[in-house]
């Protein structure tokens, strides 16, 4: 499926002749090796993330937040160069602020979404960005909308992406269920997630779920003790 | 002429890199930065005391790991973007703008640009410190390292890390993880420098710790005069002639 991602290194500069000698964090860009899902529901959306970012075989941080707010009530979940999709990420924000400040109300999700494919479909050739936009809004009610490698843009009522989303396809499938509530949807990305890291090598550290409904959102850290924290 | 010493066999030199250790660490008053002082050309030390801690602007600080060029270069165009932006805007620079200049300057050139910062200050929001890459991905983290010796680095840093350090406590760990670079990375070496930057003032320790001060002789290894022995003594003058020329200019300095 054209979801799936892999975590190898994007072309790197050629400027030094010395292979052995340069350092991880030089030869290969930051990826964001991941694992992301957003589920739908009654009242608004559930997304998940693990937190783990590498250059190579190091983790660059293991405590990252690849859930990342574009407006109010839309995020998104980013996986492939965590360069790419941070600057994509700041040019919806700031695309979004002025569609705001013109029409005076909150952007719906697929112009959000919208906004997400037409920078990663005109630009495919030179980013690689996995992105899941997810979101509540008035007109819709919850939506998640996937803009994977080449900038496709389709809605679905749950969508996975990452590296870590390849170990799963089993999961998400037979366990997923139209009509599930709130609980259910972050039990099962809960669930989810945890499986996927602890399969893949490049997601791990933490879960971190967020869950968007009318009232704002909700975020939540899951550790490896099984505790739920609220942030 | 570089072309002929090409064809000879004799490689171009390469860019003078800064192997490095870089660090950063959030603790109660503020922001502790710190780093090596070795500049290396491939496996030469091209500078043993060179200075890695570069100004952004008053209040905030960044480290610089990769081509040095790169990083001296791209911290002075930031801080002169920041300096103007903060004339225009009439208030303290926070860490969150020169984060995002930092990050859209290096995204611009796709990672061409080698240049990975860790960027440290002090604004109205508080402490904040962020770690960039060079392809323009930026984390913003209590505690972060950078360079070669950024493993051995955060090695020290995940052992001896709390929250809400003292600050003598929050300077030995950031010292004591610039040394773990020093010592294990061949690319780290020589000083440490050390940047705490608090609400108040900056105090910018240049050496912080040398941990590598260069050994004694043990002996001399002159030979004694009279070692080699004397057969015969010459003396001659040498005719020199002496020229005086003055320079005068048409006129005055003009200093317009």
């Amino acid at each position: 499926m054209a979801t799936s991602m892999m975590t190898s290194g994007f072309p790197n500069t050629e400027m030094f002749s010395d292979e052995f000698s340069r350092p991880d964090w030089l030869k290969s860009e930051v990826e964001t090796g991941t694992t992301i899902m957003a589920v739908q529901f009654d009242g608004g959306v559930v997304i998940g993330a693990d937190s783990r970012t590498t250059t190579g075989a190091y983790i660059a941080n293991r405590v990252t937040d690849k859930l990342t707010k574009v407006t109010d009530r839309i995020y998104c979940c980013r996986s492939g160069s965590a360069a790419d999709t941070q600057a994509i990420a700041d040019i919806v924000n700031y695309h979004l602020n002025f569609f705001e400040m013109d029409t005076g109300e909150e952007p719906k999700v697929k112009i959000a979404a919208n906004i997400f494919r037409d920078l990663c479909y005109n630009y495919r050739d030179s980013l690689m960005a996995g992105i899941i936009v997810a979101g509540w809004d008035k007109t819709e009610g919850g939506q998640v909308f996937t803009v994977p490698l080449g900038g496709m843009l389709t809605r679905m009522p749950f969508a996975t992406g990452g590296s870590g989303s390849t170990y799963i396809y089993g999961y998400v499938d037979s366990n997923f269920k139209e009509g599930m509530k709130k609980e259910e949807c972050l039990k099962f990305v809960a669930n989810g997630l945890s499986l996927a890291m602890s399969r893949d090598g490049s997601s791990g550290g933490v879960v971190r779920l967020a869950c968007i409904t009318k009232d704002g959102v909700e975020r939540f850290v899951l550790t490896g003790k099984r505790n739920t924290a609220i942030l | 002429r570089n072309k002929l010493l090409e064809q000879k066999g004799i490689k171009a030199p390469t860019a003078y890199k800064t192997g490095t250790t870089i660090c950063g660490v959030i603790y109660k008053d503020g922001v502790i930065l710190g780093a090596d002082t070795r500049a290396t050309e491939d496996t030469i030390v091209a500078d043993k005391n060179c200075s890695k801690i570069h100004y952004i602007s008053s209040n905030i600080y960044c480290c610089g790991a990769g081509t040095a060029a790169d990083t001296e270069m791209t911290t002075q165009m930031i801080s002169s973007q920041l300096e103007l932006h903060r004339l225009n805007t009439g208030r303290i620079p926070r860490v969150c703008t020169a984060n995002r200049l930092l990050k859209q300057f290096l995204f611009r050139y796709h990672g061409y640009i080698s240049a990975a910062l860790v960027l440290g200050g002090v604004d109205s929001t508080g402490p904040h410190l962020y770690s960039v890459y060079p392809h323009g991905s930026t984390d913003k983290l209590p505690y972060v390292t950078m360079g070669s010796g950024s493993l051995a680095a955060m090695s020290v840093f995940e052992d001896g890390y709390k929250p809400d350090m003292e600050k003598e406590d929050a300077m030995r760990l950031v010292r004591n993880a610039i040394a773990a670079g020093i010592f294990n990375d061949l690319g780290s070496g020589s000083n440490v420098d050390l940047c705490v930057i608090t609400k108040d003032k900056v105090e910018y320790l240049r050496p912080f710790d040398e941990a590598n001060l260069k050994g004694q002789r043990q002996g001399s290894y002159r030979y004694k005069k009279g070692t080699t022995a004397v057969l015969k003594k010459e003396v001659k003058k040498i005719p020199i002639e002496v020229v005086k020329t003055q320079v005068r200019s048409e006129q005055a300095m003009d200093t317009a």
